[in-house]
């Protein structure tokens, strides 16, 4: 792949908050349209990777490009989804008009009515299966209902790259299913590039083109058949957590005793 | 009945500047409830009035003083407040802390001021009948600025207050909305606390915009009807007023009351059928 068409290329890239490096030296390259998943334990940096390429927490060192240009804020070609909390239970605007900020919700100037926009909005709710609640106050939403909200948020500028922080928290079984492929749908019908953070990997596994990994100071990258496998995963959240492979040929990753801090703090 | 309500200049004057404060106070107010600034606002109200006492103490026009506090109050928060988001914990203990000292420092100016004590009166509660023509001019410039400050950048400025991550990564500058709208809030505050006092505006600057949220979820009808509320409770307690004897800030900060308590009241009574 050469680096011109590459949709993320980072460049012994480093990371210091309070004056400490969360990781160094990340040389790595993400191809256009891939689906990228990006593991570590918590606190190794994988929000802070994300926000590194929205131009959110400047390098303390190397050089990090999004579609061959250096990274910026603002950059319209990316989708974000950060890692959150919930909305508050109290938060008044409707989930339509949260999707729609994301559409245009960074322009100046006194808002026209646009019958294009309005449309697009309704086709994003209802390609993630939100049309039944997109008109009630985003607070008083489930943290499911409000998950697929903000994924048709980040959905509806028609960026080329999304950037999903955690996505399928709080989403039940099912759900993790079908958003997983809904956004692997999107991902392959419009050559978007896909960076998904996820602390359970098994919804996502059919998909993933290629593995990023952070831990231990430093952001490596390598192919799922490569990463996804017993000795490297056990090495990586420095417990123990075995690949098996089921009768019909599926990857399956358990923790062998599942840490308790992985949901439970969330940031 | 409304024979006569209008036959006075100083009436005209009084409906002109209410107008005004209430189209202003409407719709700042509903981005305060949204933010979750209520308590900010309060404070920029309250500072107005150590600054107009500073002011006339030191023998300069009032208004001047109420504009210097108000803006020094509302850049202390925005510094203060840099790294949080609008309406956390840390911006409402910041804005405590200020608002405790400037009213201490107000209580200090009333006590070497050794004038009489109406024109203090007249800053907390107002003296919306006594408007003359200059100062019903100076705040239609203060509310033209303002709303069309607000009207400009009031799409990214809804995207801050409810979504600031997002909001930051698609290249709305949080930070820089944030301390602009404690400023043109800053402004309007000090020329409106001149006219209706300090408690007038903060009524007129928040139960509007917190029934207006109780009323609907979407942001163009919320502002719109969080403008509507502040006209209707403005043009309707001036008239109460002018009719009754009763006075004015008493009249408006119970209808704007009044008006909030029936909203919560009814959709605690729908939510609990
Ligand atoms: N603003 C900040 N200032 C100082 N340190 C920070 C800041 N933000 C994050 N950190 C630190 O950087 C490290 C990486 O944080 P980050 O949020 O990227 O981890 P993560 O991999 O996303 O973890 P999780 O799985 O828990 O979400 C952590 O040690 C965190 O304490
Ligand atoms: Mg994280």
């Amino acid at each position: 792949m050469s680096p011109g068409s590459s949709a993320v290329a980072l460049d012994r890239a480093a990371v210091r908050l309070d004056g400490r490096d969360v990781w160094r030296d990340a040389t790595l390259q993400v191809g256009q349209g891939e689906f990228v998943a990006v593991l570590g334990p918590n606190g190794a940096g994988k929000s802070t990777l994300l926000k590194a390429l929205l131009g959110l927490v400047p390098l303390s060192a190397g050089k990090a490009e999004v579609f061959g240009r250096p990274v910026r804020r603002g950059n319209p070609e990316i989708g974000y989804l950060p890692q959150r909390r919930r909305f508050d239970p109290d938060l008044r605007i409707r989930a339509a008009d949260l999707v729609r900020l994301g559409l245009d919700g960074a322009s100046w100037g006194v808002p026209t009515p646009s019958v294009a926009k309005r449309s697009r909005v309704a086709d994003m709710i209802a390609l993630v299966g939100a049309s039944a609640y997109a008109q009630r106050a985003i607070g008083e939403l489930s943290g499911g209902e409000q998950q697929r909200i903000l994924i048709a948020q980040a959905l509806v500028g028609g960026a080329r790259m999304l950037l999903l922080d955690e996505p399928l928290d709080s989403l039940d079984l099912n759900n993790q299913q079908a958003i997983s492929e809904l956004i692997r749908g999107v991902c392959r019908a419009e050559g978007v590039t896909v960076l998904l953070v996820a602390h359970d990997v098994n919804p996502i596994l059919p998909f993933i083109d290629r593995v990023v990994y952070v831990a231990g100071g430093h952001v490596l990258c390598g192919h799922p058949e490569e990463v996804i496998r017993t000795d490297t995963l056990t090495r990586l959240y420095g417990a123990p957590v075995e690949v098996l492979r089921t009768t019909d040929g599926r990857l399956v990753v358990v923790g062998l005793y599942e840490p308790v801090s992985h949901h439970a703090d969330g940031h | 009945m409304l024979g006569g309500l209008l036959d006075f200049h100083f009436m005209q004057n009084a409906y002109l500047a209410g107008t005004l404060v209430a189209l202003l106070a409407g719709g700042a107010g509903y981005f305060v409830v949204l933010r979750g600034q209520s308590f900010a606002a309060h404070m920029l109200s309250q500072v107005g009035f150590p600054g107009a006492a500073a002011a006339v103490l030191l023998g300069f026009s009032p208004v001047l003083g109420l504009v210097a506090f108000c803006v020094a109050a509302a850049l202390a928060i925005a510094w203060m407040g840099r790294d949080v988001e609008a309406g956390s914990r840390v911006e409402s203990a910041a804005v405590g802390t200020i608002l405790a000292f400037s009213l201490g420092l107000g209580l200090l100016f009333y006590h070497l001021y050794v004038g009489s004590a109406h024109g203090m009166f007249a800053l907390l509660f107002g003296s919306v009948l006594g408007i003359g023509d200059r100062d019903v001019a100076l705040t239609f410039a203060v509310v033209v600025a303002s709303a069309a400050a607000l009207a400009w950048a009031g799409r990214p400025l809804v995207f801050a207050s409810v979504d600031p991550d997002v909001a930051e990564a698609r290249g709305v500058p949080v930070r820089t909305l944030s301390a602009g709208f404690l400023l043109v809030l800053a402004l309007a505050v000090a020329v409106t606390v001149q006219i209706v006092g300090t408690l007038l505006v903060f009524a007129l600057l928040v139960a509007p915009g917190a029934t207006a949220l109780q009323l609907t979820a979407r942001p163009l009808l919320g502002l719109a009807v969080s403008v509507a509320l502040a006209l209707a409770v403005t043009w309707l307690g001036l008239a109460l007023a002018y009719f009754s004897d009763y006075p004015i800030g008493f009249l408006i900060t119970s209808l704007a009351f009044g008006l909030y308590a029936l909203v919560r009241a009814s959709r605690a009574v729908r939510s609990w059928a």
